[in-house]
């Protein structure tokens, strides 16, 4: 069944009584040519850009809980390509450009709006590492503008440049960054592949691989065995826990993330403001929610929940930049589980384990990467060769000493 | 969170600076044969459990002692605390 | 006014309000929402996406309607619940979320397009022409989106943040939490009692008669007993939002929201509790039951408006009428009665339900009429329907225990038959313990038992034995409730109110296949209004229940988050706003380079001198070019303190440098000092500078400003847990030494001047000495000939104390040698000429070989990064530092620019490296720079392209040396 606002007139007048399921509910076949484990955002595009792009078939999703309950079911919804290093920048690009397709391409509004994200400066030395990164960007033929202060002000003039402990004397921008609405995202991937004959099996949990002699031969889960020729995980902020079943360990911690939403409120911000001295970035939803976070807890955690001291550091870092803010009220607290990598880069591979793929160490930072997650993961999958923008993302970087540390934090999860 | 330092009692969790996986005390030897592949597991490499975890910490705002803390990553329940040099020391 | 006889409000005591312009009387005790109801204003705000009139549903927290701006100016604060806003004198209150006035919203074209905006109805549509959703679709979803509005302007008012520590939390000060109180306070525990309302009592201020005594006596005892027990600390209008590890609680108490302004006093101060055990009697709010057209102001919950008659002597109509699937319902026809108004007819879908006094209809309630407040009732029974007039309907459903807290650690609620409610399940934060209504409780007679048990039992853990306190008879029904999550029709009925989420919109989730509860949330909205699904929730899970055939514990329930009630961010960022959002360390010389005119900037944390701008001198590169020229000519003085210092003791101090820095430090010797490169354990450059041995055992290090608490943090980790063996004892002593940079050809003859009986010369102090010794007559210090500009320099360090005194000396006796004090563009300035690298350069992503110090890392030796930093990628590194100067010296050069070959495509793929570091050079004549090229060493004299694309900015350098003073290293060892 096609969207569109015809169809939705039509149904309006009808009674609703023709919508269809968004997707089936199939029962899991003994065995399919493709598994893609984690039915989060990465999963399920996987699973698309494999069945459409790549004209495979006989493949299925496993996920554990319900579709979209990763942490593209929780997560702050910003899209940008505003990376430094030439491992990265180019995928993000990559990425921002599917994204800015992706609705027409898949058949469901996702709700992209290119908002314009703004990285505050704060000092001399921040002033050069954003226009080393500005033109890294342009390099990789993204857009980035860099701002005086007043230029700041023209755009927002109700920060706190002139009593803020520390002064803003700029900004780095992009204007085709912005947001996502993020279960949009899911549910749009997962349609557009259930439509092209993937099964999107629920309630489905990966308890055991069956390796014989190195090879891959299925996955045990708790809807029983079911073969595969070749299974791709991709299961951030579980990763670990998921490869310890097949006798990997990871290059990878799990944190805990704290994200905040305020209650609804009319139009206040109208793009992204990251302000990194004070560890806070926020966005408004287009349901009006002022959507916000900062650093993560720091320590390993798999709760999904956090402490009071990251949610008042937060406040402080928005009452800092933006005191207008005040008086609002936060909504909801939640936390995600983050796969925090030893380089803050995610990694796009095989494993060592023959037909085993990876997909893995997003930190904080993997919904911005789905489409272009999912378009790699699924060109390694069909060709096993990495996508050209993905190249740099292989797990044995950490042992060759390649990695792709955007932070200069080397092998510190919690500090990236 | 709170956490049971060994010589101060309970101390409240942000005046420790966390680092990580206890096993960063186990650096390896640095003369052996296979020295490169061990730094790279040992610097890397992480069990990273979803349950019991011995963790670093660091007593920043207090007496400087770094801590192993026992700590199940699921529910934040702190099963212990000693220090890190005492662990160390055990060891030898 | 239809004020009825009775209630908790004081009479004499009468406050002006306006809302929406229109002013109004009310009393002491009211509430906004009571005293709008006692002047007959029942329509208080419009709905989130229909945009329907609406009227107050609840008397308390959970209110998802009655949402209003409040005060004005800066102060103005959207979204404010009327049903907790308390009355003050001059209170000025607007309604929200519409276009025109409240009885005229423009945007209510909404509610008729409704059939249109189905449940999800927004990510089929809007998707063409694609241009049209970022320019049109989405600003208009924008503008008729959000509730109320908050101004641009910075919030006025104070705040503050505190600790508290107790044995005992209650949390809620009702039945049940009242007994817990005063069973744990007579018993000599530490008690903190926290409710939210700004009376104590709960739902016992909301009934008639729930104990043998009127209850305000009751309660009036306990408060008078409370107020001599020091060990109990009541807290009212304090909300306890969130349950943190290990017994930690967030709370919010709001210390003047009820005055019309704060005065001296802070508006909120944010809590954290810390707690031994903790006890949740937070109660149960009523729930709703969603019927044809159940949204009309008027319509409410029966509870509620039972409250509104008992504590506030008010009623939302002279004649009402209750729809009730248990006895609760009927209490209210019976108290309303008792206050003399008048009951249409008690509505109850059971069996033989009546009561006496009115009328009572076994059926339910399917239909309403009244555009902008409820007129009549459609009621059908047997198949029958008649239209009742009434201006209010009472709804009760039963009732959902408020344990938001119980899940807050993602303990899953457990379904509980008798109440048909969930009830606090395992899994719920360590040491809380649930009383009354969350733990299933229903009563008031239960409730006061089981506070009172609860907090036996809490105690009882902590080894302290407590005695229950004698009791009132209390009210002890049972709710006799049949479920009834919705009544069939085919109009819209509403589920949760302020989303506008209807059963219909369950029904088309359920047919699009989006049954996990999750789904049904996320694809109807349901839940995620202001009240977090408070109002909504169980019945829209029940009804999905309904729909798939499954029970509604395993349909499940989503998860509760912090907070409880929404906070204000001001709150929580507990006034650590404008620059006191960080602490400020100020150098020993802050306070006379304040003196002398200094422009300070922000590193880190501290503030340090930028420039000394001195009269007639209009830019700053003037005034850093001459402070350049003086250093390199005469003699210039910087403060270097913020430099991390740290003392390195013991028998093993050599052998512990050995193995942190990656070049030998055991083998230097006594009185001397030696630059020193950190790698981290992953072999990439760390941190540098100088290790100075003092004595045989004692060493003192330095770090960079930005590393210093790392990597003491780091020494120790190596020290505590990598060799403890080691006899070895570190102590950072930044703040303990004022430590000063005197640089240029006459530094020595300037520090002679000062230094007690010390010989400088060359001989006896050469370059990399160091030495303990006075100055100014008897001041113990220290002084290091080290230097960072390239010039003969001393760094030298006395207590912190003096190091406002030594500045000025140094400057005062100087005159005669060009004694000029510099900032930090002075020293990059001095360190770029010379090539120093410093954080743009060591910005951790950087080898060793990068810096050019590849051959510094020992291989006679292990040292921390060692091993690692012989990895393939880390050899194979091609980028080396270089000097850059334009080929035309009128050219700029600027960081953050990338390097090509000349005539090269410039994309990712040719790029060959970037600008670190760039200034104006005095020295030199024209801007230089510092930067990693690709193959670098090889480059020199050759010409490459500084792209700066950013700012369309392309200028030909070439590469030299980053040596761009004194190469030969002559001056330093002059």
């Amino acid at each position: 069944m096609r969207y569109s606002g015809f169809r939705v007139i039509k149904e309006a007048l009808t009674g609703h009584k023709g919508w269809k399921p968004i997707w089936r509910n199939p029962e899991p076949q003994p065995a399919y040519d493709y598994v893609i484990v984690g039915g989060g955002g990465h999963g399920l595009a996987t699973a698309y850009y494999l069945a459409t792009t790549f004209r495979q078939a006989r493949i299925a999703v496993l996920e554990k809980g319900w579709l979209g309950s990763g942490n593209i079911g929780r997560n702050t919804t910003i899209i940008r390509s505003n990376y430094l290093l030439p491992g990265n920048e180019p995928f993000y690009e990559f990425s921002m450009k599917l994204w800015e397709n992706l609705e027409q391409e898949f058949n469901f509004n996702a709700m992209v709006s290119q908002r314009g994200i703004l990285n505050l400066i704060h000092t001399d030395a921040q002033r050069d590492a954003y226009r080393r990164r500005g033109n890294a960007m342009i390099l990789a033929g993204a857009d980035a503008e860099l701002l005086d202060r007043e230029q700041v002000r023209a755009m927002y003039p109700w920060l706190n440049f002139d009593n803020a402990r520390f002064p803003i004397k700029g900004g780095l921008v992009q204007r085709r960054a912005g947001t996502a609405r993020h279960d949009g995202v899911a549910w749009g991937y997962a349609r557009g592949a259930d439509l092209a004959g993937v099964d999107l099996i629920q309630n489905c949990e990966v308890t055991g691989f069956r390796i014989e002699n190195g090879t891959l031969k299925g996955v045990e889960t708790s809807r029983g065995y079911i073969g595969a020729k070749k299974v791709g995980v991709a299961v951030a902020g579980s990763s670990g826990r998921v490869m310890a079943q097949a006798g990997m360990r990871l290059p990878i911690e799990s944190h805990v993330l704290q994200a905040f939403v305020s209650e609804g409120l009319k139009p206040f911000i109208d793009g992204v403001i990251t302000f990194g001295a004070g560890h806070f970035y926020v966005s408004q939803s287009d349901k009006g929610g002022l959507v916000f976070g900062g650093d993560i807890d720091g320590y390993n955690s798999y709760a999904q929940r956090g402490n009071m001291a990251v949610i008042e550091d937060v406040a402080q870092g928005g009452m800092a930049l933006m005191p207008a803010i005040g008086r609002a009220r936060l909504l909801r607290i939640w936390g995600g589980i983050m796969d925090m990598s030893m380089d803050g880069s995610p990694i796009i591979d095989r494993t060592p384990i023959q037909g085993l793929y990876l997909n893995a160490g997003w930190c904080y930072g993997g919904f911005k990467a789905t489409p272009a997650s999912g378009y790699a993961f699924a060109h390694l999958l069909a060709t096993d060769r990495p996508h050209d923008t993905a190249r740099a993302y292989r797990l044995d970087r950490f042992e060759r000493g390649y990695p792709i540390d955007e932070k200069g934090m080397g092998a510190t999860p919690n500090l990236h | 969170m709170l956490i049971p330092h060994p010589l101060l009692g309970l101390r409240d969790a942000e005046e420790f600076t966390y680092l990580g996986d206890a096993s960063l005390l186990d650096r390896p030897d640095p003369h052996a044969p296979d020295a490169a592949q061990q730094f790279y597991e040992y610097q890397h490499l992480r069990d990273n459990p979803a349950g019991i975890h011995r963790e670093l910490w660091f007593h920043e705002q207090g007496d400087r002692s770094w801590l192993i803390v026992t700590r199940n990553t699921l529910t934040h329940e702190i099963l212990g605390a000693e220090l890190a040099r005492d662990a160390k020391g055990a060891k030898a | 006014m239809t004020r009825l006889s009775g209630g908790l409000i004081d009479r004499s005591r009468s406050l002006t309000f306006t809302f929406d312009g229109k002013t109004y009387q009310g009393h002491a005790g009211d509430t906004l929402a009571s005293a709008l109801l006692a002047n007959d204003v029942r329509l208080m705000g419009r709905s989130f996406k229909y945009h329907r009139p609406r009227g107050v549903i609840a008397s308390g927290s959970e209110e998802p309607n009655a949402l209003v701006e409040l005060r004005g100016g800066a102060w103005q604060e959207p979204n404010t619940r009327a049903t907790v806003a308390e009355l003050f004198d001059g209170l000025a209150a607007r309604s929200q979320n519409k276009v025109g006035s409240l009885g005229f919203d423009l945007l209510a074209v909404n509610d008729l397009l409704s059939p249109f905006f189905s449940a999800g109805f927004y990510y089929k549509t809007f998707m063409w022409p694609r241009a049209f959703w970022e320019k049109l679709y989405e600003p208009a979803i924008r503008r008729a989106a959000g509730l109320g509005s908050l101004t641009h302007e910075p919030d006025p008012d104070a705040y503050d943040a505190g600790f508290l520590h107790c044995d005992l939390l209650v949390i809620g000060g009702g039945a049940a939490g009242l007994t817990a109180a005063l069973t744990a306070a007579r018993a000599g525990a530490q008690v903190i009692l926290a409710d939210e309302d700004f009376r104590l009592g709960g739902r016992l201020l909301a009934e008639s008669a729930p104990l043998d005594r009127p209850a305000t006596d009751w309660i009036a005892g306990i408060e008078a007993e409370f107020a001599g027990l020091p060990n109990l600390r009541v807290m009212r209008r304090t909300t306890v939002w969130g349950a943190f590890d290990h017994g930690i609680y967030g709370a919010v108490e709001r210390v003047s929201d009820h005055l019309a302004s704060p005065g001296k006093r802070v508006r909120q101060t944010l809590w954290r509790i810390t707690t031994k055990r903790a006890i949740l009697a937070s109660g149960a709010t009523e729930r709703h039951i969603p019927f044809a057209d159940n949204d009309r102001p008027g319509v409410m919950l029966s509870g509620a408006m039972r409250a509104y008659a008992n504590r506030w002597a008010v009623s939302p109509a002279k004649r009402v009428a209750i729809f009730t699937n248990n006895d609760d319902g009927h209490r209210t026809a019976r108290d309303l009665l008792a206050k003399g108004v008048e009951i249409a007819a008690v509505i109850d879908p059971r069996p033989a339900a009546s009561g006496a006094g009115y009328r009572t209809i076994q059926g339910h309630v399917t239909g309403t009429k009244g555009r902008l407040g409820l007129s009549r009732i459609e009621v059908t029974a047997n198949g029958r329907s008649e239209w009742i007039d009434c201006g209010a309907l009472g709804v009760s459903g039963g009732w959902n225990p408020n344990i938001q807290i119980a899940s807050h650690h993602r303990g899953r609620p457990v379904w509980h038959d008798g109440l048909q409610a969930f009830v606090a399940g395992p899994g719920g934060p360590v040491g809380l313990i649930p009383a009354g209504a969350t733990s299933g409780q229903s009563s008031t007679a239960q409730a006061l038992v089981s506070g009172a048990k609860a907090a036996q039992a809490a105690l009882a853990d902590l080894g302290i034995t407590a005695t229950l306190p004698d009791l009132p008879q209390a009210e002890d029904q049972a709710l006799n409730l049949k479920p009834l999550w919705h009544v069939p029709g085919k109009s819209r009925a509403w589920v949760d109110f302020q989303n506008d989420v209807t059963v219909k919109d369950i029904k088309l989730a359920y047919q699009e296949n989006m049954r996990p509860v999750e789904h049904l949330k996320r694809w109807t909205t349901l839940g995620m209004a202001t009240d977090q699904g408070k109002t909504s929730n169980v019945t829209g899970l029940a009804v999905m229940a309904e729909l798939t055939g499954q029970s509604i514990q395993s349909t499940g329930t989503t998860i509760f988050r912090p907070p409880y009630t929404p906070v204000a961010l001001s709150v929580l960022g507990g006034g650590d706003t404008g620059t006191h959002f960080r602490p400020r360390r100020l150098t020993p010389t802050h306070d006379w380079a304040s003196r002398q005119g200094a422009v300070f900037v922000e590193v880190g944390q501290w503030m340090r001198a930028q420039y000394f701008p001195r009269a007639g001198e209009t830019t700053w590169r003037q005034t850093v070019d001459r402070e350049v020229l003086a250093t390199r000519t005469g003699v210039g003085i910087c403060d270097v303190t913020t430099l991390g210092k740290i003392d390195v003791q013991g028998a093993d101090a050599g052998e512990f440098l050995d193995r942190v820095y990656c070049n030998a430090m055991k083998s230097l010797k006594v009185g001397m000092v030696r630059y020193g490169l950190m790698l981290r354990e992953d072999g990439f450059a760390w941190d540098d500078g100088t290790c100075a041995r003092l004595a045989e055992t004692q060493y003192v290090v330095t770090t960079t400003t930005a590393n210093a608490g790392t990597i003491y943090r780091h020494l120790e980790f190596c020290r505590q847990c990598l060799w403890p063996e080691l006899d070895v004892q570190l102590i950072s002593t930044t703040d303990a030494w004022a430590q000063l940079s005197v640089a240029g050809p006459n530094a020595r003859k300037l520090l002679q001047r000062v230094v007690d009986g010390f010989d400088l010369s060359n001989e006896s102090f050469p370059f990399m000495a160091c030495a303990n010794l006075t100055v100014c007559g008897g001041l113990r210090a220290r002084l290091f000939r080290i230097s960072f500009s390239g010039e003969l320099a001393y760094e030298i360090a006395v207590p912190a104390r003096y190091g406002n005194a030594l500045i000025e000396r140094l400057i005062d006796i100087g005159a005669d040698l060009g004694a000029t004090p510099y900032g930090t563009e002075t020293l990059g300035v001095l360190r770029i000429e010379k090539g120093h690298a410093a954080g743009n350069e060591l910005n951790g992503q950087t080898t060793a070989q990068m810096l050019g110090m590849g051959r510094m890392v020992s291989t006679k030796k292990d040292s921390i990064g060692a091993v690692l930093s012989r990895r393939e990628g880390l050899v194979a590194e091609r980028r080396v530092l270089v000097g850059l100067q334009p080929v035309d010296a009128s050219q700029p050069v600027v960081a953050g620019s990338h390097l090509f070959a000349e005539g090269a495509a410039q994309d990712t793929a040719s790029d060959q490296g970037w600008i670190t570091s760039a200034c104006y050079s005095p020295h030199v004549g024209s801007a230089i720079g510092l930067g990693y090229l690709d193959n670098g060493d090889a480059q020199l004299g050759e010409q490459i392209v500084a792209a700066n694309p950013l700012q369309a900015q392309q200028v030909v350098l070439r590469v030299v040396s980053p040596h761009f003073v004194d190469p030969e290293g002559g001056r330093v060892r002059d």
